[in-house]
């Protein structure tokens, strides 16, 4: 755990407070049993916007509390913990800094208060295949009078049944690939032409592919410079990556603790389980991989907060240790609890779940490793 | 209390700098981690010097008070003091287990006399210290030694041999876990000093995978050691072995990230391995595997900056700390395996000819880099240290300890 600040730790324990009191494991069961049509209820996220957590990467000037994203990455790990299905990290974090970070004076004031209050739930919308691959933009968009017309598909957008506004990557010019040619847009969900379908995954979010028929969209739409927003893109998929992190820090440290108190009481040939070496063993190894990711997780978010020159490779850093983390330590949760572990009345597929989808938004640890590996120039 | 007069560690960033830009021999620059290596330093003019000046400063154990020859030194100083010297590729010339585990554990459990007798000369990096902890039945389980300390009235008598005592062959001396008593385990052991030029010491090197002898046997036939050589009280040599055990792991897990501060194993396989049109190395597995090994150390490192942190912040070792040994192993291991593998066949010379000193230090430290995960408290008995104390899981022997 960082050194944190006195706002920073209240704000953790308030978050802690909440999620164990009022939004539990089985709250989440509970709305994925009820199959609520957003992935998430509309209740419980009223209940953290009310606490100012939509708000708390935002600038006060536009109604936030600007505490940054360490303090927001302590929120969504204390979330994470308990598999709270919300759109924060898609709107509060990933939506709000693209604003934040590209919009104009107008956009931001007539887009940011709404985020901030958690009225508004807004979305990025930048993958079109079954990876991670912010380059591969076809999504085509061509001037239309003043403004443009957007036209293509957008794949696994996070919370795209419940989003009113799309951060949406478009290609201006150039070729699928290319880092130049990229265009960020705004476009609103009931938008003439924007046709979703919602997507059931594995893990019980709310997710939903995009198709652009022709969306007409106003100058005012454009979210930074012709052609030239890949660089901005490339920073706010950098805070949504390292705020998914974050939650998936929580997930992974709740997951381990049931494992671990799990191996103190279930008893086998006369003794708890947890008195195994080879249980032991394997526990202490989970132990070191949480430890060593949470360094890389506290390193990504505190760079984006000092805008350190090293955020790109700390937060690829960050999003591959806790993937390759998480990945271990939800396979042991569901192995270390036997067949308990594989019934559906048991919270550890839940963790198994919710742990690869995770995994996967945003890159995975083949595609962060990859990166590091450029930004490392070999 | 740090006893230097410039509190603010920015402000002494200055005179560090300065200080090593005066004395520091550009002929040094970047050698400590090959020389250090070789158990015990050439006697070139340069490295006298710079050992004399490092000494007069004290900043060789920076945070030790100056009474006895520290730097006196606050932590954050310390560590802009580490930060600068690396910066000038400076490196120290004192170190050793005197340093490392004994100073440290004399200055929490010694006597007065003991400290101002045995520190300064650590301090100045003039005394040589070995541990003489292991035996040959008493590895991982450490608490069985066998070596017998009586009381023979007006001095103690000491009998039993010692194993993997580094650099036993050139030390002054050897800090020594001995048995006061035979009928208690934990607590009929005593900590004792004892002049490794008594009658009685024999050392015999043992001659390792790598070529090197960096380890001894040690016998000890009826030395008769002074009284007040014994480090705090009878039967209680348990606990400050303890303790002196968290420095060495602290200090190895350290070691470790010395040796890993060299140039990054992607600059090397650059210049051995073929690169594609855009620069980048043509081999996607092994590009895969040096970037995640990177990844590994780059987290190694992130965890060691936190693990400080929290420790100053809390007064009181953090969680991160207990895993520091067996990550560094970890991450200095996977190093040497893969600047072997990036070599290649030139990763496979032992001696002579043929060869780059480079490519003859990789695979010598490869081999002796075998031993981290087992000396100082095997990478087993680490997991099984976290898995009770840490994670709070029984004792498979069902022991208190």
């Amino acid at each position: 755990m960082a050194v944190l600040t006195e706002e920073q730790s209240l704000l953790r324990d308030a978050a802690r407070t909440w999620t164990q009191e009022k939004s539990s494991v089985s709250a989440f069961r509970n709305m994925r049993d009820a199959a609520l049509p957003l992935g998430y209820d509309p209740a419980t996220f009223a209940e953290m916007a009310a606490m100012g957590w939509c708000g708390v990467i935002i600038p006060e000037e536009y109604g936030g509390s600007g505490f940054g994203y360490l303090g927001l990455g302590l929120i969504l790990e204390e979330t994470g913990r308990t598999l709270t299905a919300s759109p924060l990290l898609a709107t509060a974090l990933a939506a709000a800094s693209a604003l934040v970070l590209g919009g104009s004076e107008a956009q931001k004031r007539r887009w940011l208060p709404g985020i901030a209050t958690g009225d508004l739930v807004a979305t990025l919308a930048v993958d079109e295949g079954a990876h991670h691959a912010p380059r591969k933009v076809a999504l085509a968009a061509g001037r239309n009078g003043e403004g443009w017309r957007l036209d293509g598909a957008k794949a696994f957008v996070l919370e795209g049944m419940a989003a009113e506004v799309f951060v949406v990557s478009a290609r201006t010019s150039g070729q699928s690939g290319d880092e130049g040619g990229i265009t960020l847009f705004l476009v609103a969900a009931d938008a003439q032409g924007l046709i979703r379908q919602s997507l059931k995954l594995a893990d019980s979010r709310g997710a939903a592919n995009l198709a652009f028929e022709g969306v007409e969209v106003g100058p005012d739409a454009m979210l930074g410079e012709v052609d030239a927003g890949w660089p901005l893109l490339d920073q706010i998929l950098d805070r949504a990556r390292a705020g998914l992190a974050a939650e998936m820090l929580g997930t992974a440290v709740q997951a381990f603790e049931t494992t671990l108190d799990y191996l103190k009481v279930r008893v086998q040939f006369g003794q708890v389980i947890g008195a195994f070496q080879a249980l032991q063993h394997r526990a202490a190894a989970m132990f070191t991989d949480l430890e060593l990711a949470r360094s890389c997780v506290e390193a990504a978010l505190i760079a984006i907060d000092e805008s350190s020159p090293d955020t790109a490779e700390l937060v690829s850093l960050a999003k591959a240790k806790m993937g390759e983390t998480l990945h271990r330590v939800s396979n042991e949760m569901v192995q270390m609890h036997g067949g308990i572990g594989m019934t559906d009345a048991h919270d550890a597929g839940l963790y198994l779940k919710r742990a690869r989808a995770a995994e996967t938004a945003f890159g995975g640890q083949a595609f962060h490793r990859d990166r590091y590996a450029r930004l490392q120039g070999y | 209390m740090p006893d230097h007069p410039a509190a603010d560690p920015e402000a002494f960033r200055a005179e560090a700098r300065a200080w090593l830009a005066a004395n520091f021999p550009a002929s040094l620059k970047g050698r400590g981690g090959v020389m250090m290596a070789e158990g015990g330093l050439p006697s070139e003019p340069d490295i006298r010097a710079w050992t004399r000046a490092m000494a007069d400063k004290g900043w060789g154990v920076p945070t030790w008070p100056r009474a006895y020859g520290g730097g006196g030194l606050a932590p954050a100083q310390a560590k802009v003091l580490q930060q600068e010297m690396s910066a000038a590729g400076a490196w120290s010339p004192i170190g050793g287990m005197g340093v490392m585990m004994l100073g440290p554990t004399l200055l929490e459990y010694g006597a007065e006399a003991q400290k101002q007798r045995h520190i300064p000369p650590i301090a100045r990096g003039e005394a040589r210290w070995c541990q003489g902890f292991s035996e040959p039945g008493a590895g991982s389980d450490l608490a069985s030694l066998q070596t017998r300390c009586e009381d023979a009235g007006d001095h103690w008598l000491v009998n039993g041999q010692k194993i993997w005592t580094s650099g036993a062959q050139w030390a002054d001396w050897c800090f020594c876990l001995v048995r006061t008593d035979q009928a208690r385990k934990h607590e009929g052991i005593s900590f004792l000093l004892i002049d490794m030029r008594s009658g009685g010491v024999e050392t015999r090197p043992i001659r390792l995978i790598s070529g090197n002898s960096p380890f001894c046997e040690t016998f000890f036939t009826d030395v008769k050691v002074p009284k007040d050589n014994l480090v705090g009280p009878l039967g209680g040599g348990w606990t400050i072995a303890k303790r002196l055990l968290q420095h060495e792991r602290g200090g190895l897990a350290g070691a470790g990230r010395g040796g890993l501060t060299a140039e990054p194993v992607s600059d090397l396989a650059k210049g051995y391995l073929d690169l594609d049109d855009a620069g980048r190395i043509a081999d996607s597995d092994l590009r895969a595997r040096i970037a995640g090994h990177e990844m590994d150390l780059m987290a190694f490192q992130l965890t060691a900056a936190r693990s400080m942190r929290e420790s100053r912040s809390n007064s009181g070792p953090s969680a991160a700390t207990s895993i520091m040994k067996n990550a560094g192993a970890r991450v200095a291991q996977d190093r040497a395996e893969l600047t072997l593998e990036i070599m290649g066949n030139q990763g496979l010379g032992w001696e002579g000819e043929g060869f780059t000193r480079d490519e003859l230090a990789a695979v010598r430290g490869w081999l002796g880099g075998k031993a981290f995960s087992i000396y100082g408290g095997s990478a087993e008995v680490q997991d099984s240290i976290i898995a009770k104390r840490i994670l709070g899981l029984p004792d498979p022997l069902g022991q208190s300890r």
